[in-house]
């Protein structure tokens, strides 16, 4: 049978279940935050991928900086 | 088919509001967590991305609010007979101690692991081992277990700046420390001037407060003999980077104030508090606070202040600790 009539109970689930809701929706707004910054932080994501590259030895850096 | 039930109440725990899991973190801690670590984060040296910083900050104060709702799941049963917790959301019934402690145990994991993504490692086991001190070694070991409950406790309240400090820098300095030891050495005469017109209470519940153990006479002379202690700490922190002639001015009259609280609330019998309804301790409780919250604020502007050449240059001579 379905349920006609509100209780008080059902308020404060929906309540509840709201503020979960918006507390997860900030939540995936402030990781994929974070992302963007870390991504566009950019050149140490650039990490070892089998090869030398001497842009992302520091040590060659400094060097051709002198 | 409904899981309502005829017998149900509105006081049937699991049946909280969103705003009782909210009252379980300890917002108002929390929001001394919030400005104390923006403090230590904005006036660190170096860079840290806007959205890193929001989510640093926040990342802290969920840290702080987990040990908080940790520390209701482990009280409930002596803050049912205080009169100041008895309305929190375990002994008013509205949130289950499971729950509590499953919503403490689960922000811990989230805010230590996404500060340490945020920022850095350091800066998140600095927050795991907050959260370990409030919940472990405070609530389950000390607060019952010692009157220096609050002296050792307080750290826990003292690390946020310092996280604060490290999720930008990546190291503690001197000025993170003392920032530490402004609220560590700060946070027992504020308690015990609580705990002096709020006697009955912690008496009630059997917790070892000062009070209770040692008699209020010797209350008042750790309210002084502390305050004393706090002074250099407060004062040292004008001679580093995060100092300057506008922080050291109102340092020196903060804590002339303070001294002087603490001097007359060592000097009051108890028949005489008693008499005035402990005005002179709620005066010096509430002083405390705008203590605490003034020399961060303080902190906050010289960071300010430096971008002007001159007074930078000025404030670059009493920056002698720098030197260390």
């Amino acid at each position: 049978m379905a349920i006609t009539r509100e209780h008080e109970l059902h308020k404060r689930r929906s309540g509840r279940n709201v503020g979960l809701a918006l507390t997860l929706i900030c939540f995936i707004a402030l990781v994929f935050g974070l992302t963007i910054a870390k991504v566009s932080g950019g050149s140490t994501l650039q990490a070892f991928d089998h090869s030398y590259r001497p842009s992302l030895d520091p040590d060659h850096v400094r060097f051709q900086q002198r | 088919m409904s899981d309502i039930r005829a017998d149900m109440t509105l006081a049937d725990p699991g049946e909280a509001r969103f705003g009782d899991f909210v009252a379980l973190l300890k917002p108002r801690v929390m929001s001394l967590v919030i400005f104390t670590a923006l403090v230590g984060l904005l006036v660190a040296p170096g860079y840290l991305h806007p959205v890193e910083a929001l989510a640093a900050i926040i990342f802290i104060a969920l840290g702080a609010g987990a040990s908080g709702a940790l520390n209701m799941w482990w009280d409930a049963d002596i803050d049912r007979l205080m009169k100041r917790t008895a309305k929190r959301p375990i002994p008013a019934g509205k949130v289950s101690p499971q729950d509590a402690m499953a919503i403490g145990v689960a922000l811990s994991g989230i805010s230590v692991v996404m500060l340490w993504l945020a920022t850095n490692a350091l800066a998140g086991f600095l927050l795991a081992f907050t959260i370990f001190f409030y919940a472990v070694i405070y609530s389950m070991w000390l607060k019952r277990a010692t009157p220096q409950n609050i002296v050792i406790g307080g750290a826990a309240g003292a690390f946020p700046p310092m996280i604060g400090w490290v999720a930008v820098t990546g190291s503690i300095s001197l000025e993170a420390c003392l920032m530490f030891m402004l609220i560590f050495m700060w946070t027992p005469p504020h308690f015990w001037a609580l705990a002096l017109f709020m006697k009955s209470d912690y008496h009630k519940a059997r917790v070892p407060m000062l009070t209770v153990t040692h008699g209020r006479k010797a209350t008042r002379n750790h309210i002084l003999v502390y305050t004393v202690a706090l002074v250099p700490f407060a004062l040292a922190a004008g001679f580093t980077s995060i100092g300057g002639p506008v922080y050291l001015a109102l340092a020196l009259v903060l804590n002339a104030m303070f001294l002087q609280g603490a001097w007359a609330i060592w000097r009051r019998g108890e028949a005489q508090a008693e008499a005035d309804g402990y005005a002179t301790e709620k005066r010096v409780f509430k002083f405390s606070l705008a203590y605490l919250f003034l020399h961060f604020s303080a902190i906050l502007l010289e960071k300010g202040l430096v971008q002007i050449p001159a007074y930078a240059d000025f404030a670059a001579t009493l920056k002698i600790l720098e030197l260390f």
